[in-house]
């Protein structure tokens, strides 16, 4: 018997005839953090969407929860917590009256009860007759949160749950979320945030419609077979041009005052940056690859499905 | 929990309805001033008594007696002798740009005629076109020809007032045959005004959620389309009945409109109109892409709903084809209710004919809107 919470394969999504999410595959077991990333438009959204029932896959078969994803979408979502990548909450509806929306559709029990707990947990208690449309950014987002946890899901579906929110906030968020992989709850978070991505159990990476490569932060790094070199000193820039054209260098890589520069032969690289390293004014160091080098080295080889 | 329908659910979507419609003050206050505004419009124009109407007198008989009808048309009040014409040609004129209301046709030989007994025919064309300007009028003259020549008629021509009436007046309508009166505005008023609001506010029921982007977490929930409709729609019965209650009360506390029949068979038949609008803007909400599509296939029903019903022009004048239309539309029907029982006090088994084509019409129209809801955002 497997544990695995979420379990599909083949999925595929076309609009019009662009095939928008092609053949992914993706397991995730009981209390995982799994992290989602790739760049705007790569189909994570579409993606969480097939999971949850929103949306009808064009292709594929799995579960999720031990419910099929096509045949029995009413249980799966009675039993998920979606928290949309847009604030979807009623803006003309108060705090209270969006939560309790939420608790009787779901037919949470003791609802007066649950939905106190909830504004009481946010720090929202005083502020519930508050139209929820009046709330900022970080605020809708914490709400949106709450409200998509209020029927206890054992499974949560984020999507970018953190995009445009403080430093601070989304802390406590993550903080949040190991609490609740810690009691068993299973979560499938996208993000475009690196940190983010290292403090989940797994990560998957799609590109283009095409799941490239899942596994822990540290497998997706060694199977890159990256190695990364750091240099730190004057005119950065100049040298970053210069490095591009070079043998054996694949990407040359800012981050602020250093620059990143990587590649898959590892030797060849060497020889390359040999000269380099004897000037003066630069210091380089042997690093370990960065998540981002990696996936911005996948994005760069994705198969351009768009174009052909 | 029920899988197809939990009254929980149904239950939550209706209040969440509720209160959205609260805080949408502007939408709100439309709904109730519409009928309002509306009533005392047309109000004013039923209650409105014009007298002293512009008449056109075309005088083919010069007698005594063709003065004395003159004489008497205008001491009813409503008549006033502007002109005095030639002939048909001139009339037809005088109606048609609206310098006559009325056009008084007195045949050649109509005193002959008269005092043989034989009963004159007087033509009376009225510009019906704003019955409510000409239908006290019209009402004066018939009692006219009753009294206009108790001075004439007198010595051997006595008996002639026991023989009444000594002539005939003949009315022509023009523009405006069928001659809507007041007490079919009130009815009317009531079928469109509910038409309006309630196909245009579910029209954008399921549209508003899609652009402001709640349908997809409201899509996320377990909630099922016969929920979200049912709880989408039952509380605009409730502003329809609010609606009906201002006109009927306003109706009849400012123009005292009878109202004959039953208005517990009215509230029942008026479930059946008002859920059959109801789905019909539902089914639009579930078509359309956006609230402005809506409100244009809104708008696509209204304007036939108020020009095929009889609202607008009397049903029988219309066309073949038109009626056939209009016999599918609930308003149609649904004045014929109206009328017959505020007006005629019908009851149960007069109005059933009536019913049944609004119940099949709500029921088709509920069928396809559940089947066109989808339950994801394909
Ligand atoms: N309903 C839709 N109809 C057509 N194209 C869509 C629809 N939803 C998303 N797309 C397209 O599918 C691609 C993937 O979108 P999405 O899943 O939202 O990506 P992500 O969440 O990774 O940014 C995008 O190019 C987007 O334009
Ligand atoms: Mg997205």
């Amino acid at each position: 018997m497997s544990d695995a919470v979420i379990d599909v394969s083949g999925l595929t999504k076309i609009f019009g005839d662009r095939k928008v999410v092609d053949d992914v595959a993706m397991r995730v077991e009981r209390g995982q953090i799994c992290g989602f990333l790739g760049p705007n438009g790569s189909g994570k959204t579409t993606t969480i969407r097939m999971l949850c029932g929103l949306l009808r896959p064009d292709g594929g078969q799995g579960t999720c929860l031990g419910f099929d994803i096509l045949r029995e979408a009413p249980e799966i979502k009675r039993r998920v917590g979606y928290m949309t990548q847009r604030f979807s909450l009623y803006e003309d509806l108060s705090i209270r009256e969006n939560l309790d929306f939420i608790a009787r559709v779901y037919g949470v029990r003791e609802r007066r009860r649950a939905v106190n707990a909830t504004l009481e947990q946010l720090g929202l208690a005083r502020r519930g007759g508050q139209l929820a449309g009046q709330l900022s950014g970080g605020w809708k987002q914490r709400l949106a949160l709450a409200a998509c946890m209020l029927h206890e899901p054992r499974l949560l579906l984020l999507d970018e749950p953190t995009a445009g929110v403080d430093p601070k906030a989304r802390r406590e968020f993550w903080e949040q979320i190991h609490e609740l992989a810690a009691r068993g709850i299973t979560i499938l978070v996208s993000t475009h945030y690196m940190d983010e991505a290292e403090r989940c159990h797994e990560l998957a990476y799609i590109a283009y419609g095409k799941l490239l490569i899942t596994g822990t932060a540290r497998e997706v790094v060694v199977h890159s077979k990256l190695t990364t070199w750091t240099v730190t000193g004057n005119d950065l820039f100049a040298l970053a041009a210069e490095l591009r054209s070079q043998p054996g260098v694949e990407m040359v890589v800012p981050f602020g005052n250093t620059l990143h520069v990587s590649g898959a032969d590892a030797q060849l690289l060497a020889q390359t940056l040999a000269p380099y390293r004897e000037r003066a004014g630069l210091d380089w160091q042997r690093g370990k690859p960065g998540l981002e080098d990696v996936f911005i080295k996948m994005m760069d080889y994705a198969p351009d499905n768009f174009e052909s | 929990m029920n899988r197809y329908f939990s009254w929980r659910r149904f239950w939550a979507v209706l209040t969440k309805e509720f209160v959205q419609m609260r805080r949408d003050r502007l939408t709100f206050a439309m709904m109730v001033g519409i009928p309002i505004l509306q009533l005392i419009l047309f109000g004013f124009a039923i209650n409105a008594d014009p007298k002293a109407l512009p008449t056109a007198v075309l005088a083919a008989d010069n007698s005594e007696f063709a003065r004395s009808f003159v004489r008497a048309m205008e001491n009813s009040g409503y008549f006033r002798v502007v002109r005095h014409i030639a002939d048909t040609r001139a009339g037809e004129r005088a109606l048609a740009i609206g310098e006559a209301q009325f056009v008084v046709t007195i045949p050649e030989g109509f005193a002959r005629k008269l005092v043989r007994g034989e009963r004159p025919v007087l033509l009376l064309e009225a510009d019906a076109s704003d019955p409510a300007a000409t239908s006290n009028a019209l009402a004066a003259l018939l009692t006219l020809n009753q009294t206009a020549f108790r001075h004439d008629l007198r010595g051997s021509l006595a008996h002639l007032q026991n023989q009444l009436p000594p002539f005939e007046v003949r009315v022509h309508r023009r523009y405006n045959p069928e001659g809507i009166t007041q007490y079919n505005i009130v009815p009317g008023l009531i079928g469109t005004i509910l038409t309006m609001t309630m196909v245009m506010m579910t029209s954008l029921a399921m549209t508003r959620e899609r652009e402001r982007g709640t349908m997809e977490n409201l899509l996320a929930t377990p909630v099922r389309p016969i929920e979200v409709m049912t709880g989408k729609i039952v509380p605009y019965i409730v502003v329809g009945y609010v609606q009906v209650s201002i006109i009927l009360a306003a109706a009849w506390a400012l123009f005292g409109v009878p109202m004959v029949g039953s208005l517990v068979l009215l509230s029942l038949a008026l479930i059946v109109f008002i859920a059959s609008n109801l789905a019909v803007g539902f089914t639009f909400s579930t078509l359309a892409k956006n609230q402005l599509q809506a409100m244009q296939m809104a708008f696509f029903f209204f304007l036939p709903s108020i020009l095929l019903s009889g609202f607008m022009f009397p049903f029988r004048g219309m066309p073949q084809w038109a009626q056939w239309l209009g016999e599918v539309l609930p308003l149609t029907h649904f004045l014929r209710i109206l009328r017959g029982i505020l007006l005629k006090g019908n009851g149960p088994a007069e109005i059933m004919p009536n019913m049944w084509p609004i119940g099949l019409f709500l029921l088709v129209a509920a069928a396809i809107a559940l089947i066109r809801y989808r339950e994801t955002l394909d």
